[in-house]
Order: structure tokens, then sequence, then C-alpha cells
């Protein structure tokens, strides 16, 4: 009896778990379904491609419009991600190890950074931007994006620290270590999942974002992926450009999904531990 | 500035010397009258650290707020500098008395709410099945990650022409005609690609209260014959709620500021603009800086009445309130 019940209960979960990767996959799938279709099958509205190729592939790296937005988009999330994990560590030691005047002060500024509406900042960026010769260009997104992502880094950040135990670095030194060896050989290797994990959580806040992407860069300079989409043409002005936009977009989501299928227990506890006090 | 004791207090640092403070390595509150040299060498160390981060995000938020308080105080468009001028609150009259504005604030308002409740629900059961599965649980949970990874714009193209007669294997589930094209039809497909989009992020804040759910009470209701739903409502949600509280605060806020699908799937046609939207077309394509600015402050200002609203009414549940004691 015991027995039959836990396998109704398994089979109901299962049941459950597959309406949630159909509810998660299908739109995903479907877009790559587009992306692999010949211009003559593309409106035929069949969820999977009657006739199969890469054309638009090839198109769309063909073209400079998309191979430069993707070194933008590349270029530009791996610097911004870069400098706010480094700000956001030196910050997050700070508030998770240290005894200062200002820590609440700096947590509730970031609070209020994560809740910031983006588009207030648009109008001015823009007009400050241009006055700072910065407007489309890398640096232009660099920064915007340092500081939304910063709140997020310094939330998973200090909460991954207060896990560390710090003590054994204590424990090192007693035992002959300097100070560099504490460091390198102890604290390192436990804080790295942490920095890592950021990393990625940055990483994909920068490499989604639209709003800034749009309104502070005007040409192929650097637009990122997402903006450039919205400019797709296909390989001429006449062209339908539906299968050179589905392929651009299947690029830029291989990265998330190998992020997705490698870290996610990573990506898991890096947001919750951030999210809720616990 | 100096971190020697100035007569004058101004000076926070030697002002805070004065008083009793922790002593750093010794965590449990015991106090220490004098402020040792390793005190305040600590002190210092802190604000070096945080330094570099505090002064990015206020640089890049502060100054640009302000900066735009001053812009919409002009009448200032792009494409006749010459008539450059300051005219006072002119902007906000304009902005508040013209109709598409509350349109789109109409708008933004349907869609925030309607999205965050419909998520709450989805993204309770969706925490819950992540949370408690007893098969597949890395297969549920890698799935749920990715809507919440996914460029925002490629899943609204992938709705787009989901939608789209002739292309999308969607378009024809409602009979007549490119459901794109209208405006209810239109709000619909928002509000799903962003419920579809920002459930797992939802769930995923929730899964962090579920965590918090003790295990023996849950065992302990059963035994006195609660049903699930009693235990729903009795013993998760009480422990869940400053869980439940915060990810409705971010969800809100988050909503509120909807424009990458609206961008994609309408480009704001049939009156589907939400209000980051109407500034955006007011500054990047109509250039017109002093007004976009009035609608850049005007919408800071409803976040934060939203923002002061929910710590008012629920207190503050928000995350980083609790700094040192932890677990």
């Amino acid at each position: 009896m015991a027995v039959e019940t836990t396998t109704r209960a398994k089979l109901r979960w299962g049941l459950l778990d597959v309406l949630v990767v159909v509810f998660a996959l299908v739109p995903v799938l479907w877009i790559a379904s587009l992306s692999f279709k010949t211009p003559a099958t593309l409106t035929d509205g069949n969820f999977i491609p009657r006739e199969w190729t890469l054309d638009n592939y090839r198109t769309i790296f063909d073209t400079d419009q998309f191979v430069r937005a993707l070194v933008n988009s590349i270029g530009i999330a791996l610097i911004a991600t870069l400098i706010a994990v480094v700000l956001g560590a030196m910050a997050a030691y700070a508030i998770s190890r240290l005894d200062f005047p200002g820590k609440k002060l700096l947590v509730g500024v970031s609070l209020l950074i994560a809740m910031f509406p983006q588009v207030s900042l648009v109008s001015p960026l823009f007009e400050i931007e241009r006055q700072l010769k910065i407007f489309d260009t890398w640096l232009g997104l660099i920064l915007p994006y340092i500081t939304f992502a910063l709140p997020l880094a310094i939330y998973t950040l200090s909460a991954f620290f207060k896990q560390i135990p710090w003590d054994l670095e204590k424990a090192a030194k007693m035992d002959g270590a300097t100070q560099g060896q504490a460091f390198r050989r102890v604290i390192a290797p436990l804080a790295a999942p942490g920095l890592f994990t950021t990393a990625i959580l940055v990483f994909i806040f920068c490499w989604n974002d639209f709003l800034f992407a749009i309104s502070l860069t005007s040409t192929e300079r650097s637009r990122t992926v997402p903006a450039a989409l919205s400019f797709f043409t296909g390989a001429s002005q006449f062209e339908d450009p539906t299968g050179a936009i589905c392929a651009a977009a299947v690029v830029i989501t291989v990265p998330i999904i190998l992020f997705v299928l490698f870290f996610q227990r990573r990506i898991v506890s890096g947001l919750t531990s951030g999210a809720v006090k616990g | 500035m100096s971190i020697n004791a100035t007569p004058t207090g101004a000076d926070v640092a030697a002002d805070e010397t004065r008083r009793p403070a922790a002593v750093p390595k010794q965590r449990g509150g015991r106090r220490k009258p004098p402020l040792s040299e390793n005190k305040k060498a600590e002190r210092r160390l802190g604000l070096l650290l945080c330094a570099p981060a505090a002064l990015v995000m206020i640089a890049v938020t502060a100054y640009p707020i302000i900066y735009s308080v001053w812009l919409s105080l002009q009448r200032f468009d792009l494409r006749f500098p010459d008539q450059r001028e300051f005219i006072g609150l002119e902007n906000y009259v304009t902005v508040l008395t013209n109709e598409f504005w509350w349109t789109a604030f109409g708008v933004t308002a349907l869609i925030t709410v309607v999205t965050v409740a419909v998520e709450l629900v989805l993204g309770m059961g969706l925490a819950i099945i992540m949370h408690r599965t007893l098969v597949g649980r890395g297969l549920v949970r890698t799935s749920a990650l990715i809507p919440y990874g996914i460029v925002t714009v490629v899943a609204a193209f992938s709705w787009r022409y989901a939608w789209t007669p002739g292309t999308g294997y969607l378009a024809d589930l409602f009979s007549d005609g490119a459901p794109l094209t209208e405006r209810a039809s239109s709000l619909a497909i928002i509000m799903l690609a962003e419920i579809w989009k920002t459930t797992p992020f939802m769930a995923l804040l929730l899964m962090a209260g579920l965590a918090l759910v003790p295990e023996d009470l849950l065992k302990a209701a059963s035994t006195d014959g609660a049903t699930a739903w009693q235990k729903f409502t009795k013993v998760m949600l009480p422990v869940m709620k400053p869980a439940i509280l915060v990810a409705l605060l971010f969800r809100t806020l988050d909503a509120f500021r909807v424009f990458d699908n609206i961008f994609v799937l309408t480009a704001g046609g049939n009156e589907t603009s939400s209000v980051s939207m109407l500034a955006y077309n007011n500054l990047i394509r109509g250039l017109n800086l002093g007004i976009g600015s009035t609608m850049s402050v005007l919408i800071f200002i409803t976040v934060a009445i939203i923002a002061f609203v929910f710590v008012k009414l629920f207190g503050t549940a928000a995350p980083g309130s609790d700094d040192g004691e932890r677990r």
C-alpha cells in the first residue's frame, strides 16, 4: 500500500514536472524551429520545420551588423561583469566582515537602486553622455550596467561571504602560513564559487538589457544584439528578416542555456540566498 | 579628511571615536569603551572598500535624476535647440493633462496588477513543485531557469511570431485575424509574455521562503489531521510572509517598468504603450528632452510611492535589513 501511494505520488509530481518543462521550453523551441526553416516553409505555421536549413545562420554571420553587435554584446557584458563583481566583492566583504559607519546606508542605497525605474535615467543619461562624448560607446553602456548590477552583486556576495568560515584563515596563520598564503590557499578557494555564481547572474543581467542598449546607442559601434535585433532587415532591405532575427535570437540564447544547464544549482542558490534573509 | 580627532566633530570618523563600539573580531556585541587603533583601521578599510561601489551607484543614478528634474523644468526639444528656456512646471501640466499619458498609465497599472497577481499564484505553484517534487527536481529547476535567463527581446520575438497569422502556431487559436493588431488581445499577449518570463523569478524568491518552513511543523500538522490546504494556509503561508512580501515588492516595481515586451510585440500600437514606452518615444523618437524628462521624473515618483506604500503597509521585510545576525 505504501509503495503504491509513493508510486502514485511520484507519477503526480512527474506530471507536474512535465507541465513546467513544456511551459518553459515551448517558446524557446519555437524560435529555434523558425530559425531552421527555409524561406518557403517559414510561414506554414508548423511547429516543427518541414525542411531544415542552416541558411539563416550563414546569413547573419555574413553580415557585419550581427557580428559587430555580437562582439559588442560579449565585450560590454564581460567588462561590466568583471568590474561589478570586483567592486561588489570589495563592498560585500566590508559589509559582511567589518564594522564601519555608513554600512546600513550602503545596503539601503543598493536596495533603492535595485528598485529604481531604469527609464527614469534614460533621458538624463542620454544628455549627460552626449556632453561627455561617451554616448554610443562601450563605456556609455558599461557604466549603467555596473550601476544596476552592483546591488545584485553586493547582496549575493554578502550572503556567500557570511557563510565562509573565516576562522580558518586564523587557523592557517597559526599553522605558519603568511597572510598572503592564508588568503590564496584558504579563503580564495572558499570564496571562488560565490564570485563565480555572482558573475553568472550579473552577466545574464547585462546580456539581457534592452532599454539602455537602444537608448544610449545610435550606430553599430556599440549596439548590442538585443538592440540590433529590432533594427534587423535581413540580407537586403526587402527581404523578410524573420529567419535572420530568429537565428540571431538563438545565437544569443545559447550562452544562457549553457549557463543554466551547467550551473543550475549555483544560480538557484545565488538567487535564493541573496534575495531573502534566511 | 583626517581621521585624527578634530574639535569641530564634523568629521564622521572622528565623531564616532568618542562613542563606544563593538569589538571587531569578537562577535556577539560585547562592548569596549576606547577605540583601538585596530578598530580605526577597520573603519577606514570598510569605508575604503565600499567607496568605489557607492560612488559609481550614486554618480550614475543620483546625479542624473537631479539633472532630470532640472531638464523637466525647461522647454528643451533637440530639434529646436534655440527655443530652450526655463518654463517652470509647464511640462508637468502638459503631461498630466495629456490623455496619452493617462492611457499609458492605465495600461501600465493594468499590466502590473494582473501579471503580479497571476505570477504570485503560478509562482507559488512552481516554487512548491521545485521544492518538493519527488522526481526530476534538477530537470524542473533547470527548465524553470530558462525563462528567467533568456533575453526578454528573444522571448518577445518568439511570442510575436507565434501569434502572427500564417507564421505562428498560436495565431489560429482564436479564429479571426491578427491578435496583435487589436488592443485587448495585444494586451493579453503582452501579459502572457511577461508572466512567462518572470514567473520563475517570483518562484525562486518564494522558494527561498519555502525552505524556511520547518519540516517538523508540517509533519505535526499532518499527524493532527490537517488537510494539504490547511497545511498550506495555516503553516506555510505565515512562515513565508516575509518572502512573499519581498517577492511582491520586487515584481511590482519590475512590472511597472515593462518595456521590452511591448516594444517588440506591438511597438506601443493600438494604445498598448506603457509609461516607459511613452517616455522612450518622446525622448529618442521625438527628441523632446523636456517632456521625456518630465515623464522620467513622474515615473520615478510613482515607483517611489509604490515602494513607500509597500514598506509602510507591510513593514520593512526588505532584504539586507538584517546585517550581522544571520541564521
